[in-house]
């Protein structure tokens, strides 16, 4: 199942490295990244594959808001339809 | 790859404009459920209700986190009490309302539409049953929603129940006196009610639908403002479109929800409803929408053809993005769920007659209006008359959902709280319309040619 990883927030050192840490010990795979900063606002989005992941959907999403509210960080995973369904024809 | 832009455009929905789906409602019969025996029946009723619904909830909060999108209330919509209680032998049709909201507090929903009776044409011995039992069945109930059909496009008007619907307002203001009469926030009088309306009050599950089906109805006020404020003085043509744009993404979320939930449930998709359904949250406002168009306040002269448009453009942006839509579709205008008629009403620009000639043009009817306690019943059975006469002639649905709050006057407000909002309480004519009401009888059904 692939999913939009979107992570919003104050620009700090090792974010990347953080939120990849963190997915690949739920063993959520990495498709596709891109990160940019938005009016000094860090913004990134991945791509990944989290059918395989060692949790619960649901479950996968609270621990990564948790982990990014603990560093005034915005983070989501989203299932990647609802970006399809409200942005292609 | 995703395009970012889009991606950030959709969390700022959510985040920044109130963009959630409305509800999922779960349309469940009860026409199995008819037992000669009032208790039995009424079991029958709970068990079949907390046997289908009993996932409804689970399952809307794991879509809810799954796709990041706010799915504010989970409902259930049964068959027309008056239809299944027909069968029992018994005169009192309140421990059936009683029995729904024992299946709604089982399953965890928020609201649970059906002790309703369709009376468009002629009232049985058990529509009547049902219609005296409501104010009490309100009363008694926490979270159980009531409707009643009386009038339609082909049957005409039912003069009767309307006189009757007067009455029942008022004893059902009377009897949640101590709640400022919330019971009537739970009460809608309608005109071509329909069969798969997914929103409260007026929800319940037509005769014509299956056993057990999903419907969704969609919000985004907030989101339809927002893309209006990037086309400030732009013609018309470009308003329309950027509405139909914004419309078709709301409802392809609604579409995709409803899908999800059908799946996950096992029960057939029914429909997407595209009401555009405001909140009294600031952000969320249909009377906003007006006014960005150019009006300094909802309720002023060109309210009605503005609304008209946006009516039509979220119609027609949404048809597209649905494989079956259906139930209100339009725009709501409910009073005292909406931040913008809220302050349109208090500085006196929305008024009740100008609500009435917005309702020619939108979505359902005079909802969530609060007038003087001292209202009389049949100035209430008027009114009702009046809003059918326009869902009747148009073709189209309309109800009143209108709340006499004992002891208050004009200026006042009565606080509902949560989605149900604060209605500022609006002035009646006080010119008597007993004598109209008294004649009872039927409006006869309208011609549907020579259109003019």
């Amino acid at each position: 199942m692939r999913a939009i990883v979107t992570v919003i927030g104050r620009d700090q050192v090792g974010i990347i490295g953080g939120v990849c840490t963190r997915l690949a010990s739920y063993n959520v795979n990495i498709l596709d990244i891109s990160q940019t900063v938005l009016q000094g606002n860090f913004t990134m989005m991945m791509v990944v594959e989290a059918g395989q992941a060692n949790l619960e959907f649901g479950e996968l999403t609270r621990q990564m808001a948790d982990y990014g509210a603990e560093r005034g960080l915005t983070i989501r995973v989203q299932r990647e339809n609802i970006f399809d369904a409200m942005h292609k024809i | 790859m995703y395009n970012q832009k889009n991606i950030l455009e959709t969390i700022e929905m959510i985040d920044k404009q109130h963009l959630d789906v409305r509800t999922i409602t779960m349309g469940i019969s009860l026409l199995d459920c008819c037992r000669s025996d009032p208790k039995a029946a009424c079991q029958k009723i709970y068990d079949k209700i907390a046997r289908l619904a009993q996932d409804l909830v689970r399952t809307g909060e794991d879509i809810e986190a799954e796709f990041g999108i706010p799915i504010v209330n989970k409902r259930i919509s049964v068959t027309p009490i008056a239809l299944v209680a027909g069968a029992s032998d018994t005169e009192d049709y309140v421990p059936f309302a009683q029995a729904l909201d024992k299946a709604r507090a089982a399953t965890g929903v928020d609201f649970i539409g059906g002790f309703s009776a369709l009376v468009q044409k002629g009232m049985t011995a058990a529509d009547r049953r049902l219609l005296q039992s409501i104010p009490e069945a309100l009363a008694s109930t926490e979270l159980v929603c009531s409707s009643v059909n009386v009038g339609s496009t082909r049957a005409g008007i039912n003069m009767d129940a309307v006189a009757l619907m007067g009455l029942i307002v008022k004893k059902a203001a009377a009897l949640t006196a101590d709640q400022g009469g919330l019971g009537c926030a739970k009460l809608v009088v309608f005109c071509n009610a329909v069969e798969d309306n997914p929103f409260m009050a007026g929800a319940f599950h037509g005769v014509g639908e299956g056993d057990c089906t999903i419907n969704v109805g969609v919000s985004g006020p907030g989101v339809v403002h927002h893309a209006l404020q990037r086309v400030k003085g732009a013609p018309f043509d470009v308003v329309a479109e950027t509405i139909k744009k914004t419309a078709f993404q709301i409802t392809r979320m609604g579409q995709l929800v409803a899908q999800e939930a059908s799946a996950r449930l096992g029960v057939p998709f029914g429909i997407v409803d595209l009401s555009l359904a405001p909140t009294p949250a600031v952000g969320d406002s249909v009377a906003r929408i007006l006014e960005e168009m150019g009006l300094e306040a909802c309720g002023t002269h060109g309210t009605t053809a503005a609304l008209a448009l946006l009516n039509d453009a979220v119609k027609k942006g949404g048809v597209m993005a649905s494989g079956h839509v259906g139930g209100l579709s339009g725009a709501f205008i409910p009073v005292s769920e909406d931040e913008g008629m809220i302050a349109a009403a208090r500085r006196g620009t929305l008024t009740i007659d100008k609500l009435e000639a917005m309702t020619c043009v939108c979505s359902v009817g005079l909802d969530m209006i609060a007038v003087p306690g001292d209202t009389s019943a049949e100035t209430i059975s008027a009114i009702i008359a009046d809003e059918a006469a326009v869902g009747m002639v148009n073709s189209k649905t309309t109800a009143v959902r209108i709340i006499p709050v004992p002891g208050a006057k004009v200026g006042d407000t009565m606080e509902m709280g949560g989605l149900l909002g604060s209605a500022p309480v609006m002035p009646v004519h006080p010119e008597s319309a007993a004598d109209f009401i008294r004649r009872c009888g039927r409006i006869p059904a309208p011609l549907q040619s020579l259109k003019n």
